[in-house]
């Protein structure tokens, strides 16, 4: 699964440590799934959508 | 950032707290193991009441171990759950077959000696270990 994570991270000027913190998940998770070699669970992705104030559409997109 | 530093205390801290309990009670289940095995010989010479007495130490300490370990592994993100899934299930079908067979080796003949547990602690450490370092790799 696509992701814009790392994109829209950088647009806040965010670190990983910093996403993490308000994702309450490890660094290594934000990492992980920014470089799709993990893909969130619906819950996950729902609190990262609620937190960039978009769809989930909108950052996580299927395919490789 | 009032609300990051919030969280990251909470969450961080929780995950923290988790982990030291884990430690400490790993550690109480080892000296309530070696008390009842070593006990009975070196300490109060195979009296009853003392060994069951230790036996049932060491098996309260091992109920609360588990408990400590199921509250520490909820305490993880998902991706580290996923990994554990992952390394626990490496790690118990290797055990079980591995088990069966080293057991079969020593009732077919093959092996002259009497098979040991000790033996497959040691391979599920080492296999849990290796799986460990593997699955975080893979996630990196």
């Amino acid at each position: 699964m696509k992701n814009r994570l790392k994109v829209l991270r950088a647009e806040r000027d965010w670190t990983q440590a910093r996403l993490a913190v308000e994702l309450e998940v490890s660094r290594q998770t934000i990492n992980a799934i920014e470089k799709g070699r993990f893909d969130p669970s619906l819950t996950l992705a729902f609190k990262v959508a609620g937190l960039f104030k978009m769809s989930i559409e909108e950052i996580f997109q299927c395919g490789e | 950032m009032n609300k990051s530093k919030i969280n990251l205390d909470s969450w961080t801290a929780r995950n923290r707290k988790n982990s030291v309990h884990l430690k400490y009670w790993s550690a109480a289940w080892l000296v309530s193991m070696a008390l009842a095995a070593f006990g009975p010989k070196y300490i109060w010479d195979f009296n009853a009441l003392l060994t069951i007495f230790a036996v049932i130490i060491s098996i309260e300490v091992v109920g609360t171990m588990i408990v400590t370990t199921k509250r520490y592994l909820s305490g993880l993100d998902e991706m580290h759950q996923k990994i554990f899934r992952e390394v626990s299930a490496i790690t118990l079908g290797t055990g079980v077959v591995c088990g069966n067979s080293y057991e079969l080796l020593e009732d077919i003949k093959l092996i002259s000696f009497e098979p040991e547990i000790s033996h497959l602690i040691i391979l599920i450490c080492l296999t849990f270990l290796a799986a460990m370092i593997v699955g975080h790799r893979d996630y990196r």
